[in-house]
């Protein structure tokens, strides 16, 4: 009696499906629509996020050494600072390394060649470059390696930068929010969309509702049909975004990756390629489903 | 309430938006295999009596009855199991347009929970006897009117029901087509079915001279062994 009626639901739902065709075909697409605007956020977040840790990851505080500071007494610094939790990592730069760097940096350049070996010694420091887990950090490690009023530093380079530093914290948090704003409101945008134009398909078969009431159908059988017609509008519409989304990023990929450092769209597509469908079909199927669930609601009242 | 009632209508009173009266107390009973035709102008609550019947509305006081059970006291999941006892009619057909015509009528069953071979069986059956055997795959649209009130009374009869109420059911139909449906509603009758008939036509009740309850501004002011139209 069960199978029977679930696979009667099911026959009702399709035939309704293909012989409402333009009604159908309307209603994939604004669900087209909306997914599409899903997983175009769900990018736009990935290259955000991305580009705002590139940046992040670029910047961090320089501990300068005495030139007279041994190995011991930086190592011992390091070992400190490694133990603050605010601290990510901390990048060792020995003078030799440094004056490699620079050398390397300044190859052509035969003024400072010949400088440097008139100079005979080298004249660089050495450092040890502290990166933070969060931007707002640096302040407190600052303030630590400060206070400590180690003998062999020589000089942090956080106060000179403070204003770029603070600026920079500034527009990475609110470039942050400001994304998660934008991902918000165009995605509820979407689903009120979604919603409506589901509601509206509903609207259109009020009167059937009414009729199949009226010979005797229970509720759950008036209502499966709509329910299993909702997934099948989500279930064909994640295929169609799916399928809009390999040209798209195929060509934008060389775009974002030149613009946005290392992220390219069409590798992130095709390497998530799973989650991108899964979470789009969950999204799409929930919205279908619970849509024609509360549009048919009113018209299944006593 | 005498226990042979098929239908029977307790006071009934049913007011809508709290100030418009459709029916005044309105108390009458139906027995089984009987021909009623409800009859009364537009407005004077034949339709409200069929819609309280077929609890798509509640009273807003006194009971119906129908074979013993307190209509509006059944859950919204026996609702349903009353309604495929009674079959019903309307003016306006009310048929699924996106359904064909042997769809439509398989629709009561399958909403029955009937088993497919037994679809397969009774719905030519039933459509034969309306004389629409040859139309089965043709979807309402391409019937006419009278063909498509036809495929209705076809669907209110697959059930089996015990009673079918017909709403001005040649309200939308021309004179030829209208006779053929009252002989065939005449006809179900006569196999047994109970029939209610809510009609404003004249000549239709002066022919069928049966039971007819007059109805006038939400009361029933008459009750007719053998009724004439009287207004």
């Amino acid at each position: 009696m069960l199978a029977t009626n679930l696979r009667r639901v099911f026959k009702n739902a399709l035939l309704s499906f293909s012989r409402n065709a333009w009604v159908s075909v309307a209603t994939v697409s604004v669900m087209v629509l909306a997914l599409f605007v899903v997983g175009s956020l769900m990018f736009f977040q990935v290259l955000l996020s991305s580009t705002l840790a590139d940046i992040e990851s670029k910047v961090d505080v320089s501990v300068y050494f005495k030139i007279d500071a041994t190995e011991q007494e930086i190592v011992s610094v390091r070992d400190l600072l490694l133990g603050l939790p605010e601290v990510k990592n901390v990048e060792y730069v020995s003078r030799e390394a440094a004056l490699e760097a620079f050398k390397k940096n300044h190859e052509g350049n035969a003024l400072i060649t010949s400088a440097l070996e008139e100079l005979g010694e080298n004249p660089l420091n050495a450092t040890l470059k502290v990166r933070a887990k969060d931007p707002g950090k640096y302040e407190s490690i600052a303030k630590f390696i400060e206070d400590g009023s180690f003998l062999s530093i020589d000089k942090v380079n956080y106060r000179q930068n403070k204003a770029i530093f603070d600026k920079l914290t500034m527009i990475l948090s609110v470039s942050r929010r400001v994304g998660a704003g934008v991902v918000t409101v165009l995605s509820v945008i979407a689903f009120l969309v979604a919603f409506n134009t589901i509601r509206l398909a509903i609207y259109t078969a009020r009167d059937e509702i009414a009729v199949m009431r009226v010979v005797g159908a229970s509720n759950w059988f008036v209502r499966g049909p709509f329910l299993v017609e909702g997934a099948l509008y989500g279930v064909l519409a994640t295929i169609v975004t799916i399928l809009i989304f390999w040209p798209l990023t195929l060509w934008l990929g060389p775009k974002t990756k030149d613009f946005f450092g290392n992220v390219d769209v069409f590798q992130y597509y095709t390497s998530h390629i799973f989650s991108i469908f899964f979470t789009l079909l969950f999204i799409g199927i929930v919205l279908g489903v619970l849509s024609s669930f509360v549009a048919t609601r009113r018209y299944l009242k006593l | 309430m005498n226990v042979s009632n098929m239908i029977y209508f307790n006071n009934v009173t049913k007011i809508y938006n709290s100030h418009l009266v459709a029916l005044d107390n309105v108390t009458f009973s139906v027995e089984p295999k009987e021909f009623v035709s409800l009859v009364g102008q537009s407005g004077a609550g034949k339709s409200t009596v069929i819609r309280l019947l077929l609890a798509e509305e509640k009273p807003t006081s006194g009971e119906v009855f129908f074979e013993s059970l307190n209509v509006h006291q059944l859950s919204r999941t026996q609702i349903p199991h009353v309604r495929r006892r009674i079959g019903t009619v309307f003016q306006d057909f009310r048929l699924l347009p996106t359904k064909t015509v042997f769809e439509n009528v398989a629709f009561a069953l399958e909403a029955s929970g009937r088993e497919d071979a037994e679809i397969a069986a009774d719905v030519p059956h039933v459509l034969e006897l309306v004389g629409l055997g040859d139309k089965m795959d043709y979807f309402p649209r391409e019937l006419s009117g009278g063909q498509q009130q036809r495929v209705a009374i076809a669907r209110a009869l697959v059930n089996r029901p015990e009673v079918v109420v017909a709403d001005e059911p040649t309200g939308n139909l021309d004179p030829g087509n209208t006779w053929e449906i009252i002989r065939l509603l005449q006809k179900i009758n006569e196999l047994g079915t109970t029939v209610i008939l809510a009609t404003h036509d004249k000549e239709i009740i002066d022919t069928i001279g049966k039971r007819v309850l007059t109805m006038e501004n939400g009361r029933i002011t008459r009750d007719d062994k053998h009724g004439r139209y009287v207004l």
